[in-house]
C-alpha cells in the first residue's frame, strides 16, 4: 500500500492487529470494539470482503456488506477527525469502492482472479487495438484458430465496406452480410458466456478441495475462453462501429 | 466539538446561494437586499472597488468594461477551450496572456483569474451568512457540475480557499439536489435528476436505499444552459437589426447587453405568456421592435433543448436501466421552468417530472444537508450517506499516444488504481507521465490534466527499476498522485505541473492579498483556527481522564495539568489567537507523559514521544510521511 503508515507496517510485521484506538481486538477495516478506521492493509479484493477466491459470488450479499462498509470508511464521517484518520477513511474507502467495482461484475471478477493466480491476459483492450494501429506494431492478440477462416472473411468485408464508404457509394448487399456475420459472432459469444459459467462452477469445487493439478487445468480454461470471448467482443465492436450502430 | 456553522454553497453561473440546516430543515440564507439570490455578477465601479450580485448588474449595461457575469464558464479552463465562448460572451481577456497560463479577466484596468472573481461572490455569500450567524463562517461545501472535470473541480476548490474558506467537500449539483430530495421524501428507488442551469447540463441517476444515495452514473455537458438560449436569441436581434435597420452594433458593448437583458426578460415572460414584445432603444433614435410567440420561440430553442437528449440516452445506458425502472424525474435548475423542457424530459423518461422542488434553489438546500452530514449530522440525516462517481475516465499517455483507462467513468469515489512504469534507456532517472481525463481514445482528444516526472529514479539497467504510481481520485472528485520506487524503497520524487490551474505559490498569494484588504478577515480566521484546536485538544483530553492512564499519572502531574488545562479553556474566550496557540503548546508540551502512558496502554511500544493531541489521533511517531505525496492542490 503506497500510503501505508509505519505503524502499521510495524504491526503487520508483528503479527499484531490491535485496534491503534482503544487496543481491541479488531476486524480488518474497522475496530469492531470502537468503530475506528484502521490503517488499511495491503489485501486482495477477495481478502478484504472475507471471500474465498470462488467465482460464484451472491451479489446481494455484497452489496449488502458494500453498504455496510460504507457506512463505517467513508470519507464522509471522518470530517472532524484528525488528518492521519481521513486518511486512512480515503485509502480503505477507495480500496473499498475498486473491491466492489470488481468482484460485483463476474467478468472483472474472473480477470481479477486470474491475475492473482498469476496469468497475464492477453491485452484485447481497445487501446491495445489502438495502440498498434497507430504504431504499426502487432498486437500482441493471437487469432483462435477455429475463427481464422471467419475472421478473415469479415475483415475484408470490413475493409471492403471502409473503402465504399469513402467513395460515398452504399453496398446493401454487403452490409446484409456483416449483420449476417455479427449475429453468429454474437451467438458464439453468448456460448463462450455459458461456457465460462460451467467453468466457474469447476473452480469453486476445486479450491475446495485443493487440487493443484486440477485448478492449473480449469485456470487455463478459463483464460483461454476469456481471451476468445474478448475476441469475439473486439470483433462485434468493430463490425458496430463499421456500420454506424 | 466546535459547533461552527458548516454553509452549502451552490456556485452558478448565473446565480448563487448559501444555505444551511436550520434543525432539520435546510433553508436559504437571503442577502441583506432580502432576496436568496445572488447574481453571478462582479463588477468594478469608478472607485476601483468590488461591486457584487444585484448592485453589480446595473453595470453590465452602464459600463460593461468593469463587469462581468457568468464566469463559471472559465473556470479551469485554457485559452483554447473557450475561442468559442469569446464569440458569444463579453469576456474581455489581459492582453498580455500567455498561452499556458491561467486565464486573466479585465475589469476596468485591473485583471483578474476566474477564481479570484468566484472568490469575490464566494466571499459575498460568505459576508451574508456572517451577517445572518453574526459569528464568523470559515468551511462550507460547494456544489460544482457533475461533469465538471478535474482542472473545474480545482479551480472551484481554489475559489474557496482565496475567499477564506475551506471547502470541506465539492458536491455534484445533481446529487446535492437528491438529498434535498431524498431528505423531504424519503423513499427507496431509482431516481433520475435532469438539472439544466445557467451554463451547464447533468443528467444524474441514483439509487436510494435506506438513507444510502448511490448515483449510478452521470453525464452531461459543461457548456449548455440558458446562456445558450439567450445567445441565440441575442443574435436573432442583432442579425435583424442589421437586417432591417441597417445598424451593427455588435461591436457596441451597452446595447449588446441592453439587448441580453431585454432577450432574458422575454425568455421568463413566454413560460406564463404566449406572446412577448421586444422594444429596444438603439442608437440615432431607432427601435427595435419584434413579438415573439411561445410557438416561436419553442421551435427556435428546440436545437439547444435536444442537446439533452443524447446525454440522458447514455447515463440510461450507463447505468443499466430503462425509464420505466426509473421511479421519479427531478428538475432542478432555472431552465427547467420553460414549458418545453418538461415535455421533452416526460417524453425521455415515460412520466411527469417532479416539479414540487425550487429549481433554483434545491441545489444549494441539498449542499446545506451534505455540510450538516459532514459536522456529524443529527436524527434526520444521520442515516444518510453519499456515494457519488467520478463523471470521466481517468487514463494516462501510452505509445502511440493512445490513452490507456485506468479508472472508468461512473465508477464510485474514492477510486484508485495503481500502476507501473520503467525506464527505457540505461541509467535513466526521470520517468515522465502525462494525465489524461476523457472517453476519446486518443490521448490528444482528451483532456490533459496534467504531467509529471518521476525523478529521483535510482540508475539502473533499463527496464529494471519498477516504479509504482498509485492514482487516487477523492470524494471531491480530485485527483492525486503518489510514487515510490520499489526496488530501492526509494519514493519517487514527483512534480505535478497542473495543464491548466493555478499553482499552490499562486493561489497561497491570492490569499494573501485578499487579506492585505481585510486584515480584520484574517485575524478572525486565526482566531477561529485557533480556537477550534484548543477545543480538539480539550475534548481529546476530556475522554483520556477516562482511560487507565490518567490514574497512572501522579497527584502533582494531575494537578499540573488541570493547571493548564483551566488556563486555555480561559484564554479561549478571548480574541488573541497568540495567546490561544501558546496556552495549547503549554498544555500539549504538559501532557506528554500522559500522551505515553496512553500510547503503551493502545498500542505498545510502537508510538512514543507524541503529544497529546497526536495521540488521541494515533499518528505515527515519524513526522514524515514514507512516500512523497503530490496531488494538484
Amino acid at each position: 500500500m503506497a500510503t501505508e503508515s509505519k505503524t502499521a507496517r510495524a504491526l503487520a510485521e508483528t503479527g499484531e492487529r490491535a485496534c491503534w484506538s482503544c487496543g481491541a481486538p479488531r476486524a480488518a477495516q474497522f475496530c469492531s470494539t470502537c468503530g475506528k478506521v484502521q490503517p488499511p492493509q495491503s489485501v486482495d479484493y477477495f481478502t478484504f470482503f472475507g471471500l474465498p477466491r470462488k467465482l460464484n459470488v451472491d451479489v446481494p450479499a455484497l452489496q449488502r456488506e458494500f453498504y455496510e462498509l460504507s457506512r463505517k470508511l467513508h470519507p464522509d464521517l471522518y470530517g472532524r477527525t484528525s488528518k492521519q484518520e481521513q486518511e486512512w477513511s480515503l485509502e480503505q474507502s477507495s480500496l473499498l469502492n475498486d473491491a466492489y467495482r470488481t468482484l460485483k461484475d463476474p467478468i472483472k471478477r474472473t480477470e481479477y482472479l486470474l491475475r492473482l493466480e498469476g496469468v497475464e491476459l492477453e491485452e484485447q483492450s481497445k487501446s491495445a487495438t489502438e495502440t498498434a494501429r497507430v504504431t504499426g506494431e502487432i498486437k500482441k492478440q493471437v487469432v483462435p484458430p477455429d475463427l481464422l477462416e471467419e475472421v478473415f472473411e469479415l475483415n475484408m468485408q470490413l475493409e471492403e465496406l471502409r473503402m465504399n464508404r469513402k467513395m460515398g457509394e452504399d453496398d446493401p448487399a454487403l452490409t446484409g452480410e456483416l449483420e449476417v456475420h455479427k449475429t453468429e459472432f454474437e451467438k458464439k459469444y453468448e456460448v463462450l458466456t455459458q461456457e465460462l459459467k460451467q467453468y466457474w462452477d469447476q473452480w469453486d469445487r476445486v479450491i475446495d478441495v485443493d487440487q493443484e493439478e486440477k485448478r492449473r487445468q480449469v485456470r487455463d480454461k478459463m483464460v483461454d475462453v476469456l481471451n476468445r470471448r474478448n475476441y469475439i467482443r473486439n470483433l462485434v465492436r468493430d463490425v458496430n462501429e463499421a456500420l454506424g450502430s | 466539538m466546535s459547533n461552527q456553522r458548516i454553509v452549502g454553497i451552490d456556485l452558478g453561473t448565473t446565480n448563487s446561494l448559501v444555505a444551511f440546516m436550520q434543525g432539520d430543515v435546510p433553508v436559504v440564507i437571503p442577502g441583506d437586499d432580502g432576496l436568496n439570490l445572488v447574481p453571478s455578477v462582479v463588477a468594478l465601479d469608478e472607485n476601483d472597488q468590488i461591486i457584487i450580485g444585484n448592485a453589480a448588474r446595473k453595470y453590465l449595461i452602464e459600463t460593461p468594461e468593469r463587469a462581468v457575469y457568468s464566469i463559471k464558464r472559465l473556470m479551469g479552463r485554457g485559452i483554447e477551450d473557450i475561442r468559442e465562448e469569446l464569440k458569444l460572451f463579453p469576456f474581455r481577456l489581459a492582453e498580455d496572456l500567455q498561452p499556458a497560463e491561467v486565464l486573466r479577466i479585465k475589469l476596468g484596468d485591473k485583471t483578474f483569474t476566474p477564481p479570484e472573481i468566484s472568490a469575490f461572490i464566494l466571499r459575498q455569500l460568505k459576508r451574508n451568512a456572517e451577517r445572518f450567524f453574526a459569528a464568523p463562517v470559515t468551511q462550507a461545501v460547494i456544489t460544482v457540475p457533475a461533469y465538471f472535470n478535474d482542472a473545474q473541480r480545482q479551480a472551484t476548490k481554489d475559489a474557496g480557499r482565496i475567499a477564506g474558506l475551506e471547502v470541506l467537500r465539492l458536491v455534484n449539483e445533481p446529487t446535492a439536489a437528491s438529498l434535498a430530495f431524498g431528505l423531504d421524501q424519503k423513499q427507496n428507488g431509482i431516481v433520475a435528476v435532469y438539472d439544466l442551469g445557467g451554463g451547464t447540463f447533468d443528467i444524474s441517476i441514483l439509487k436510494l436505499h435506506d438513507g444510502i444515495f448511490e448515483v449510478m452514473a452521470t453525464n452531461g455537458d459543461t457548456h449548455l444552459g440558458g446562456d445558450d438560449i439567450d445567445n441565440l436569441l441575442i443574435t436573432i436581434a442583432l442579425d435583424d437589426i442589421q437586417g432591417d435597420l441597417g445598424l451593427d452594433v455588435r461591436r457596441n458593448g451597452e446595447i449588446v447587453q441592453t439587448i441580453r437583458k431585454s432577450v432574458i426578460e422575454a425568455k421568463i415572460a413566454l413560460s406564463s405568456e404566449l406572446v412577448v414584445k421586444l422594444d429596444i432603444e438603439l442608437p440615432g433614435g431607432k427601435r427595435y421592435q419584434r413579438e415573439i410567440t411561445r410557438q416561436q420561440f419553442e421551435a427556435l430553442i428546440r436545437p439547444i433543448l435536444d442537446r439533452t437528449i443524447a446525454p440522458c440516452k447514455q447515463v440510461m445506458k450507463d447505468a443499466g436501466v430503462t425509464p420505466e425502472q426509473i421511479e421519479e424525474v427531478v428538475l432542478v435548475g432555472g431552465s427547467t421552468r420553460i414549458p418545453t423542457v418538461p415535455a421533452l424530459v416526460k417524453e425521455m423518461f415515460r412520466r411527469e417530472p417532479h416539479t414540487d422542488l425550487n429549481p433554483d434553489e434545491v441545489v444549494a438546500l441539498g449542499a446545506a444537508v451534505q455540510a450538516h452530514i459532514l459536522s456529524g449530522g443529527s436524527e434526520v440525516t444521520h442515516n444518510m450517506l453519499l456515494l457519488d462517481v467520478t463523471p470521466l475516465s481517468l487514463g494516462i499517455e501510452v505509445a502511440g499516444g493512445v490513452t490507456d483507462k485506468i479508472i472508468l467513468r461512473n465508477s464510485t469515489v474514492p477510486a484508485s488504481s495503481t500502476q507501473h512504469y520503467t525506464t527505457q534507456v540505461d541509467g535513466q532517472v526521470n520517468v515522465a507521465v502525462h494525465v489524461l481525463q476523457g472517453e476519446r481514445e486518443l490521448a490528444k482528444d482528451c483532456r490533459s490534466l496534467a504531467r509529471f516526472d518521476l525523478k529521483g529514479i535510482p540508475p539502473m539497467p533499463a527496464g529494471l527499476p519498477r516504479i509504482e504510481v498509485k492514482f487516487l481520485i477523492d470524494a471531491n472528485g480530485i485527483l492525486h498522485v503518489s510514487a515510490r520506487e520499489q526496488r530501492s524503497g526509494k519514493e519517487a520524487e514527483i512534480e505535478v505541473q497542473p495543464s491548466y490551474g493555478l499553482t499552490d505559490e499562486q493561489v497561497e498569494s491570492m490569499i494573501l492579498e485578499s487579506f492585505d484588504s481585510a486584515e480584520e478577515d484574517f485575524r478572525q480566521r486565526q482566531v477561529i483556527e485557533a480556537r477550534n484546536e484548543a477545543e480538539t485538544i480539550l475534548s481529546a483530553l476530556e475522554k483520556s481522564k477516562k482511560s487507565p492512564a490518567w490514574g497512572q499519572l501522579t497527584n502533582g502531574e494531575r494537578k499540573q495539568i488541570r493547571k493548564l488545562e483551566k488556563a486555555l479553556q480561559d484564554v479561549k474566550q478571548q480574541d488573541d489567537y497568540q495567546k490561544i496557540r501558546k496556552a495549547i503548546d503549554v498544555l500539549n508540551q504538559g501532557t506528554m507523559r500522559l500522551a505515553e502512558l496512553m500510547m503503551d496502554t493502545a498500542v505498545s511500544t510502537a508510538l512514543k514521544g507524541k503529544t497529546m493531541e497526536q495521540a488521541d489521533m494515533g499518528e505515527s511517531p515519524e513526522t514524515g510521511h514514507p512516500v512523497a505525496k503530490a496531488d494538484f492542490e
